[in-house]
């Protein structure tokens, strides 16, 4: 990330500078013209010190080289044009082939910066002689690498942050069923982690839910919640309270062994909590709950149901 | 504004129609607090299904209603508090403990039933259990 940083800054300075003398363009056209008749060589160059530094290792060495072509061949055209726009779709097209194959930023920006390396090595071999006409040749150069480096980087970046978008979105979607198992009783099964935005999503669908449906018993289960901090655990004990100032009673069920030890441990108060082992147990207090509630005005008939069950 | 207290058999009825003021409050305790002995009520609903936002001095105030009502031997209930009122309440830490609240006004009436149905004739609901 600090690499990816520096480039840019160098890049934004690049791109306030003068626009490039008759000379230093010819400088450039010159430079374009050795990485392309040395193409072979630096590419080979590049692949092995991608392998030599263990970078990739999510592809296989066939693969390497073929990206690595492509790469190359982007990074000579952009320096020849200086427009980046190829270079950025390719990148982008990159980031979507490998993001998937497990491929992290710092292998990426690892090889682009490679790949500056062994083409500014290859400057200095050619003009070593003249070391006046290699400054002139790296000023040209190395700003335009340097942009070149930032936007593969940032490519990557910006397509592994989509794709984080993209998955946040979709769990959210998924998240939050709050069912009516019968008439005045819902289940709010909860699965995987919540944070605060999630728990805060919760609470609102559970209230709203309540008021909809006229709940008077929620079981709220936590089965699939791997873990509880007292954050989450405060927010329960308030989406608790929040229910009660709507006249529903909500039981919580499934809390894991882990959780329980968690919670005790650091002190979280859940005594006004009713909470009950699973899911059946839960529905089955719930139940006897409302009929608590129905029995002394219901209808004769429907209070006397559940005295003759017993 | 003053809010119109109403009666409905053995129950009195207060709906809060828009925001009130602190005066407004204490003038709706005092005179709930009044009228529940002179018409020997047994149960007190008060309805805040209008209000949007609810205050530190607005809970106090609910709270303070139900324990004095009680005190006059009326049961308090309050009903119809919005879920983002709810919310908003427990974050801010006001959760009315030992008051009743439920979902509206007809929860309301049917919770005052079984409680004062409950205080007459514990008998057979201690048998049953």
């Amino acid at each position: 990330m600090a690499d990816t940083k520096r480039s840019m800054s160098v890049s934004t300075r690049a791109s306030e500078a003068p626009a490039l003398t008759e000379s230093s363009a010819g400088l450039l056209r010159e430079l374009v013209a050795h990485l392309r008749q040395n193409r072979t060589q630096l590419r080979e160059e590049w692949a092995r010190r991608i392998t030599r530094a263990e970078l990739l290792t999510a592809m296989t060495e066939e693969e390497i080289f073929a990206e690595a072509t492509a790469v190359y061949d982007n990074y000579v055209e952009a320096l020849e044009t200086g427009t980046f726009e190829a270079l950025q779709a390719y990148s982008r097209r990159l980031s979507e082939r490998i993001i998937p194959r497990g491929v992290e930023t710092d292998e990426v920006v690892g090889i682009v910066l490679l790949l500056r390396d062994v083409l500014a090595r290859s400057l200095f071999n050619k003009y070593q002689d003249n070391v006046e006409k290699l400054n002139r040749i790296l000023d040209s150069y190395e700003p335009a690498a340097n942009r070149i480096a930032n936007t593969v980087a940032v490519g990557f970046v910006e397509e592994r942050e989509r794709i984080i978008r993209q998955q946040q979105e979709a769990i959210r979607e998924l998240s939050t069923p709050v069912l009516q198992v019968r008439e005045r009783l819902l289940i709010l099964p909860i699965i995987g982690v919540i944070d605060p935005q999630r728990a805060r999503q919760l609470t609102e669908q559970l209230l709203r839910a309540i008021r909809a449906n006229r709940a008077k018993v929620v079981v709220i289960d936590v089965t699939g919640v791997a873990a509880m901090d007292s954050g989450v655990a405060n927010h329960l004990v308030q989406t608790v309270e929040a229910s009660r100032l709507l006249g529903a009673t909500v039981i919580v069920t499934g809390l894991s062994p882990e959780i329980a030890q968690t919670l005790v441990t650091i002190g979280v108060d859940l005594s006004e909590m009713a909470t009950v082992g699973d899911l059946q147990g839960g529905i089955e207090e719930a139940e006897r709950l409302l009929a608590d509630r129905a029995a002394p005005t219901a209808t004769p008939v429907r209070e006397i149901a559940p005295e003759s069950q017993r | 504004m003053e809010v119109p207290i109403l009666r409905q058999g053995q129950y009195l009825i207060a709906s809060i129609q828009s925001a009130l003021t602190d005066a407004d409050l204490s003038h709706l305790r005092e005179a709930l607090i009044a009228q529940v002995g002179r018409s020997r009520c047994r149960g007190v609903i008060v309805d805040v299904t209008a209000l949007d936002v609810m205050d530190s001095f607005a809970v106090r105030t609910l709270r303070d209603i139900a324990h004095m009502a009680r005190l006059r031997g009326a049961e308090t209930v309050i009903v119809g508090i919005q879920p983002d009122v709810a919310f908003a309440m427990v974050q801010l830490g006001l959760t009315l403990k030992g008051v009743a609240t439920v979902l509206d006004l007809e929860e309301g009436l049917a919770f005052l039933d079984s409680r004062t149905k409950a205080t007459l004739d514990t008998k057979p609901k201690r048998g049953r259990g």
